[in-house]
Order: structure tokens, then C-alpha cells, then sequence
């Protein structure tokens, strides 16, 4: 992969490259839909728009091999993972292909978004064909001009073989007459055995430019004439804007104009640092229009619903009222979650120019086509008239799958009629909302006489979390009787999609409850899970939607990997989640060191069916693991009288280097097609490591962040 | 509003702003070096770190008035090829996920690789705790860190 790769290159500019390249093969294949066929196509036909593909895989004349990956990336890898997959099937030479950033393009792109680590499964067969149909097209082509059997000709390293006559000739020699023959409507794709590259480490193809500073994120980019914006949003969730005194403000150095949108003040000026400042010397008032919630309030809304909120029932099976008269043992228990905000290290920014002809928006966003969609709303143009670019992004987390702060940047824009970057800083990023939601869960379980979980009822509680359960998640699916239901409060504090959304939480509650259950039952917590899905799968209770038999397996391999129950000198914890299609168990193991527990490892076992790239999958999965423990561990977010009271990460406490485990990461292979990581590792990380307190200290963690729970703190 | 002269990557620079103007948004904004990165602004996340004379500081909270002749070396200007050390190990080591924290990283990094060229594990554990990675890469930072090291003469 040469070091060098292009962002922000529009469709046009991706047919300049390839026209640089020197002509060449041009195949056209569509996201849409993965049965249509990779069709060899001309520049011209691309760049007058008059064929319907969606990407475009080049082989020029150079050699170079240049593929547009669509989706957004905000650290998840797939910048990398998915040039991979064509040049696996192409048996192309790694080092000279290239990926380009596809802009917004919804026409073509069906699915341009990041986020529920779908983007791998989504286009895995769709890139394997475009690389597949690629290299037949390029056998045909020697064989032509050899005039030799295609069946006699192999491929290796970017170059086609005709080993009985010893002649080669490389793709990029090939790619001219290959762009004259048709596409296949059959094209064979490898067996997964013959991989070469895929399940290989291969390093991001981002590296150098991110190792010396190259401006790739949102926030680095500039245009000639453009202002910064910064905006003062209402201080406390439930006010709104009354007055706003802009005249002090105004007349600071480096200040072009003060506008007002809804509730929003935006001042605007020529350098961050100008606006930054004036904003301090703005005099707003606001007004109530909501309740002003402080947390202690939230404590006493959850435990009414719990008690009498009007539950939605979510998921049903059996008769749960009989089951729990006639248990042996009932097993019950609370846990609690914070608000969240995400935290990108990159903090909201977008650049928007809106013109007299249409809308020009560059930036970080996981959601372009909400974002084009909710600009031309605003504006008033036809979506084709408002173009999306998208940078890298600083870290994404579900943040920027909302478009509040692209619909700012074309406010003040249209307002000032100039291009402007709107900025947020650390402390506007995490006051601005857009939360995971604080829950909390109430859980129940009866057990007969033999310890069997015969009834299992979960409520959940959230702040604007919607639907706060996964009801079809295990354990449904192995307990005959199940009540899973959900209460919704709706707060003035905003939320949205937080990395693993619900899940994130959810899991940790559930597989440390399922632990106090298998306790409650003499039961050893793996052995206990393991009985379920048994059930699950011999006799399941409802319907049953996830693989028994894959989460069976990654059980079992967490168990071999951590010698689970035989270690001496730790104390392990023991968790299992399936969530966003991949299957991820875990292990924590805790050490007393001086009486006190500390984490030492957490052992991962993964399915995510084919590894496509071992490096990147490896980071997502410890990134996962140290996220979820760090949010698990130190992550609150209070508010008093609907105001933040963390502002920043001196309040608001991230995981830092000395404060990781050890992560030990085993993957299942089982050749299956692959799924996606940026978000599975991170769910079941929080139970694993309770588990692991619980076993050390006989201390049930229920509250996140543990650092605030009593129980922590009296074993800390 | 004063001009300032600065000597930035052995490079003489000058930017006509406020005194109080944080050393980062300089860099950003009038010099257009924007490899050092905005986190939080307040010295917390490392994100904005640049070398001062050798010494990695937070520019985030360094006044442009303090600087006076001091060298400036950032990202951009650690090597000529983006071949230091730090730099390469840290593609070696495939340290990156979105990225954005890692140009502090690395200078943090080369920072106390210059200091301490062959720093033990618990001084690169303390040193680069200062430095938040919103994604999570602590193992592969550490790692880098000390192939860096053990190329490092």
C-alpha cells in the first residue's frame, strides 16, 4: 500500500486520478445490491454520470490500483479493510494500490454511514466480486494476447502467468485491453483457504500522514476566506434564549458579526482563539421552557418507574407470574447507569458555505446523507444542490451520527453569507447533550429447587433512551418464562447512539446479574451459561435470535484461553455478549495486591466469522475493551438544575495508559463471512471485570462508574 | 494586537495576534500547521503537544507572549521525511485507529526518548499517562514507545 492516499477526492477528482493513471480498466460495481454485476465502464460514461455504479475500482496503465471506500472513517479501520478484500480476490500487489475517500454520493452508495459496525458484512461479497470480476477480466486479456487457454494462466502480485511459456505481463500492461472485453456474469471467487491477504496484519494506510501531522480531520480543514464560528447554546437542558446583548462582544479584535438562530448565539470572527474569547463577553438570558432535572431527580424517576411506569412489554414467553410463585429462590437486583457524553477527541466542527446556487459542507460526519438531507431542509435547495465531503474524523462513538452541528455551520453560514467553520470546544462538546442515556434496570430471576432459571423479568428505565432493553438477546431464549419490558422518561437532556447503543450498558447489567443468579443457584457462572443455551437450543423458549452454537463456542474458548476456574492467584470474572452480529467472551482477572483488587487481564475470546485484517482487528477489539472498562470504571456525567456539572476531562475522567489491563485476544476460526468489530468488544467488558471484583471482594458492583459505587469504594 | 516573531521548525515565522493567544491556535490558525491538535484546552489530554526548546509542552495553554526566542518544534518539523524514530515505530507498531491524538503522542514520545533514551517501563508509563487516547491504543502507544527505544542509539 504506497503511503500516500487522497482525501476529500470527489468522483470527478477520482477520474482525474485514474485519467493520470493513464486510462486503463475501469470496472463499475454498485453498493446497492450485491448481486448486480461489476460492468467494465469508460471515464467518460463515469464523469458524465450516465451509468448508475457507485464505485469504481481503477487499474491503470501505471500499475496503480485505486479503489473509493464510501464510508466514513473515524478510527474503525475500514479505510484499510476494504481496499483488502478487492485486492484479495485481485491478487493484486498490496503495495501499489490505493484507497480514496468517496464523498457523499446517495444516489449510488446505499449504505454511507458508520455505525453498528456494519459497513464489513454490508459490502464483503460486493468487494470480493468487483476484485474477482477485475482479475478475470485481466486473465482474459493475456490469454488473448498470448493466444493461450485463460485456464492455463495464473495470477500472483499484480501480474498474470503463463507458466508453460515462462511469459508475464503486469496488470497494468493488461488494463487497456482488459477494458475491452465484457464483465462475466459468473465470476468464481476464491476459496477462503487460498487467502493471502486477508487474515494478514497490514498496517493503516493512513499512518504516515497521521505520524506527520497532514491536516485530514475536520477540524485542519481551511478554505481562503473562511471564518470561524463559535456558539453559545442555552447553558442548562429545559432553557431557552430570551435576550442576547452582543455589543461588547462585537467590538472585540478579530470579530466579523454576532447572529442568533433558535436558541443559539454565534459569534464570528477570523481565528478560533478571537471567537473564543468574544464569546465570554456575550450577555444572554434565557428562560425556562422544561424542567431543569438535577440527578438526584433522575434517582427518584427511575425508582418511580420502576415501581409504576406504564412498561411497554418489549418480549414475552411463558407465564412469568406462576413461575415466580412457584419458585424455590428469587433472585433480584438493581443497576444503574450515567449519562455519557462521547467524548471524540476531535470535537464537533463542520465547515458549510451556503451560496446562492447550493451548499457546500465539509467535515466529520458518520452520516452524510442526514446531514445533506437535514442542510437542504434548512436551506431550501434540492438535496443534489448540497454537496458532503468527508474528512477523517477525530473519533466518532455514535456522536457524529447526528447533524446539530452540520445544521449550525449552514445557519451561521446562510446568516453571514460567507464560508464558516463552526468550532466546538472540549467543554461545548460536553455540555452540548446528545448522551448515552442514564438507565437504570431492575432484574429478576426464579430458580426451582434444582437451581433451573425458570423465570427471568427485566425492567428498564431510561432517560430518552427509547426501547432500554434488547429483549431478544440471551438469556432469551433459554428461560421459559420472560417478561422483558421498558419504561421511557422523556428528560429536556438530549441523547443519541453512544458506541455499543444500550448495549453498552445492558450487557454489563445483565451478565453480572446472571452472575449473582448462578451464585444464588451453586452453579459455576461458565457452567451456568452454558446449561442455558443448552435450553436455548433443545427446547428454545420463543424465538431465538442469535447462534447458540457460536456463542457456545466462544465460551468455551475463553474458558481454555483463561484456564478459567484452575488459575492460581487471580480472581476471574466471567462475561459473554453477542451483539452488532459478532460474538465476543470475556474474561477479567483481578490480583489483590496489598488487599486491594486490581485488574490485571482481560482475556477476549472473538467471533466475528473471517479476520480481514489481524492489526486493525486487534485494535478495535483492546480499543473496545479499554473503553468499556474505562467508561465502566471512571465515566459520569451529573447534572445540577439541568447544567452539566463536568465541563471537561478535568472533570470528566477518560482511562488513561497506567490504568489498562493486559488484553489477550483469541479469535474463533470458523471460515464464516465476516462481521463487524467497532463495537462488539466493548459490551461484555464491564461484567467481566465486576465478576472479577465480585469473586476478589465478595463486592457486587450494580452502579456505574464503580468509582462512585459504595461497595467500590469500600474494597478500594 | 502585537506581532510576533517565531522560530517554528527552524523556520522564522511571524503572527500579528493578541498576546494571550494560545501557542496551538497560532500554530493553527495563522501558520497553518495544523498537525497539533486541539483537545481540550486546558493541558488535560496532550493532544497539542509541541517541543519548546526540546521539552514537550502543552501549547494549548501557552500564551504566544511566552515564547519569546524559544524554538518551536512540531509534528510537522520532528524530521524532514517523517522518518524519526518515534515516527517510524509508531507505523510499525500500526499504533493509529482515528488518529487524532497521535501526533501528541508522538511528541511526547520523542520528548522523553530524548531525554531518556532508553527510558524504563514504569517512565513510559508515567510519561505517556499524561496523554489521553479517546480510542483506546495505550498497548500499542507502549509498545511503539519502546521499539522506538531499542532503535534509538
Amino acid at each position: 500500500m504506497i503511503m500516500e492516499t487522497l482525501e476529500n477526492t470527489s468522483r470527478r477528482s477520482f477520474m482525474k486520478l485514474a485519467a493520470a493513471a493513464g486510462g486503463g480498466l475501469f470496472l463499475g460495481f454498485n453498493w446497492t445490491n450485491s448481486s448486480a454485476l461489476p460492468v467494465v465502464v469508460n471515464a467518460k460514461q463515469v464523469a458524465a454520470g450516465s451509468v448508475n455504479f457507485n464505485s469504481y475500482l481503477s487499474i491503470g496503465t501505471d500499475n496503480f490500483i485505486t479503489i473509493i471506500s464510501p464510508n466514513p472513517e473515524i478510527g474503525q479501520g475500514i479505510k484499510t479493510a476494504f481496499p483488502m478484500v478487492v485486492a484479495e480476490e485481485l491478487d493484486a500487489d498490496w503495495k501499489l494500490v490505493k484507497t480514496v475517500q468517496g464523498n457523499l454520493d446517495p444516489g449510488a452508495f446505499e449504505r454511507q454511514v458508520t455505525g453498528g459496525s456494519g459497513a464489513v458484512p454490508h459490502s464483503w461479497d460486493r468487494l470480493r466480486k468487483a476484485g474477482a470480476t477485475a482479475r478475470y477480466l485481466l486473465v482474459e486479456a493475456a490469454a488473448n494476447r498470448w493466444k493461450v487457454p485463460a485456464a492455463e494462466c495464473t495470477t500472483n502480485d499484480g501480474k498474470v502467468y503463463h507458466k508453460a511459456s515462462g511469459k508475464s505481463l503486469s496488470y497494468g500492461e493488461l488494463a487497456e485491453e482488459a477494458s475491452r472485453l465484457t464483465a462475466p456474469k459468473e465470476v468464481k471467487l476464491k476459496d477462503e483457504k487460498d487467502f493471502k491477504l486477508i487474515g494478514q496484519s497490514v498496517r493503516n494506510v493512513d499512518n504516515h500522514n497521521i505520524a506527520t501531522g497532514k491536516p485530514l480531520f475536520g477540524l485542519d480543514f481551511y478554505r481562503e476566506g473562511m471564518l470561524f464560528s463559535i456558539i453559545q447554546r442555552p447553558k442548562a437542558f429545559g432553557m431557552k434564549l430570551k435576550s442576547v446583548d452582543a455589543s461588547a462582544a462585537k467590538a472585540m479584535p478579530g470579530i466579523v458579526d454576532v447572529v442568533t438562530f433558535e436558541n443559539s448565539v454565534a459569534v464570528v470572527g477570523k481565528s478560533t482563539w478571537q471567537v473564543q474569547k468574544a464569546r465570554e463577553a456575550l450577555k444572554i438570558e434565557y428562560e425556562k421552557e422544561a424542567d431543569l432535572e438535577s440527578s438526584s431527580d433522575h434517582n427518584k424517576i427511575f425508582q418511580d418507574l420502576l415501581d409504576n411506569g406504564k412498561a411497554i412489554v418489549r418480549r414475552k414467553n411463558g407465564d412469568v407470574d406462576t413461575a415466580f410463585k412457584n419458585a424455590a429462590k428469587i433472585v433480584k437486583a438493581e443497576y444503574q447507569c450515567p449519562f455519557l457524553p462521547h467524548s471524540p477527541l476531535e470535537p464537533m466542527n463542520f465547515f458549510a458555505h451556503v451560496r446562492e446556487d447550493g451548499v457546500e459542507l465539509v467535515g466529520p460526519t458518520q452520516t452524510p446523507d442526514r446531514a445533506r438531507g437535514e442542510v437542504a431542509k434548512l436551506t431550501g435547495f434540492p438535496p443534489e444542490k448540497v454537496t458532503v465531503e468527508i474528512t477523517r474524523q477525530g473519533g466518532g462513538f455514535g456522536r457524529r451520527l447526528a447533524a446539530d452541528f452540520v445544521l449550525e455551520a449552514a445557519h451561521v453560514s446562510k446568516l453571514v453569507k460567507a464560508p464558516v467553520k463552526v468550532v466546538w470546544t472540549r467543554e461545548d462538546d460536553m455540555t452540548g447533550g446528545t448522551y448515552r442515556p442514564a438507565v437504570r434496570y431492575r432484574f429478576e430471576a426464579a430458580l426451582d429447587k434444582d437451581g433451573q432459571m425458570m423465570g427471568y423479568k427485566l425492567r428498564g428505565v431510561g432517560m430518552n433512551a427509547g426501547n432500554a432493553t434488547r429483549e431478544d438477546n440471551f438469556p432469551a431464549g433459554s428461560v421459559d418464562n420472560l417478561l422483558i419490558d421498558s419504561v421511557d422518561h422523556k428528560s429536556p437532556i438530549t441523547t443519541g447512539p453512544w458506541r455499543a447503543p444500550i448495549t453498552n450498558f445492558l450487557a454489563y447489567a445483565e451478565q453480572s446479574f446472571l452472575d449473582e443468579v448462578a451464585e444464588a443457584a451453586g452453579k459455576d457462572p461458565v457452567q451456568f451459561r452454558l446449561e442455558l443455551l443448552e435450553k436455548a437450543k433443545k427446547a428454545p423458549a420463543g424465538d431465538v435470535k442469535y447462534d447458540v452454537d457460536r456463542m457456545i463456542a466462544v465460551i468455551k474458548l475463553a474458558a481454555e484461553k483463561s484456564n478459567w476456574g484452575k488459575k492460581k492467584g487471580v480472581f476471574q470474572g466471567f462475561s459473554v455478549y453477542f451483539s452488532h452480529r459478532s460474538y465476543v467472551a470475556q474474561v477479567g482477572e483481578v490480583a489483590m495486591e496489598k488487599g486491594k483488587p486490581a485488574l490485571k487481564n482481560v482475556i477476549v475470546a472473538v467471533d466475528c466469522g473471517i479476520v480481514i485484517n489481524k492489526s486493525g482487528s486487534l485494535q478495535q477489539i483492546r480499543g473496545g475493551v479499554v473503553d468499556g472498562l474505562g467508561h465502566a470504571m471512571y465515566g459520569n456525567m451529573t447534572f445540577k438544575d439541568g447544567v452539566p456539572d463536568q465541563r471537561n476531562f478535568n472533570g470528566f475522567r477518560l482511562i488513561r495508559m497506567n490504568e489498562i489491563p493486559e488484553v489477550d485476544v483469541h479469535f474463533v476460526e470458523n471460515g464464516m463471512s465476516p462481521t463487524g468489530l467497532g463495537e462488539p468488544a466493548l459490551p461484555p467488558t464491564g461484567g467481566a471485570v465486576a465478576n472479577a471484583f465480585y469473586k476478589a471482594t465478595k463486592q457486587r458492583l450494580r452502579n456505574q462508574p464503580f468509582m462512585e459505587d459504595a461497595a467500590f469504594k469500600s474494597i478500594s | 494586537m502585537a506581532l510576533f516573531k517565531l522560530t517554528v521548525n527552524n523556520r522564522a515565522f511571524q503572527a500579528e495576534v493578541e498576546g494571550d493567544t494560545p501557542l496551538l491556535w497560532v500554530l493553527r490558525d495563522n501558520l497553518g500547521l495544523v498537525g497539533t491538535k486541539y483537545g481540550c484546552g486546558i493541558a488535560q489530554c496532550g493532544a497539542c503537544t509541541v517541543h519548546l526548546d526540546g521539552k514537550a509542552v502543552r501549547s494549548c495553554v501557552l500564551p504566544v507572549s511566552a515564547i519569546g526566542k524559544g524554538k518551536v518544534t512540531t509534528i510537522e518539523g520532528l524530521s524532514e521525511k517523517g522518518d524519526h524514530p518515534v515516527q517510524k515505530a509508531w507505523d510499525e507498531v500500526d499504533v493509529a485507529q482515528c488518529g487524532y491524538c497521535q501526533a501528541g503522542q508522538i511528541m511526547t514520545a520523542a520528548a522523553l526518548l530524548k531525554e531518556k533514551p532508553k527510558p524504563t517501563d514504569d517512565e513510559i508509563l508515567s510519561t505517556m499517562s499524561g496523554n489521553i487516547c479517546r480510542c483506546g491504543t495505550y498497548h500499542r502507544i507502549r509498545e511503539a514507545v519502546k521499539t522506538a527505544a531499542s532503535k534509538t542509539k
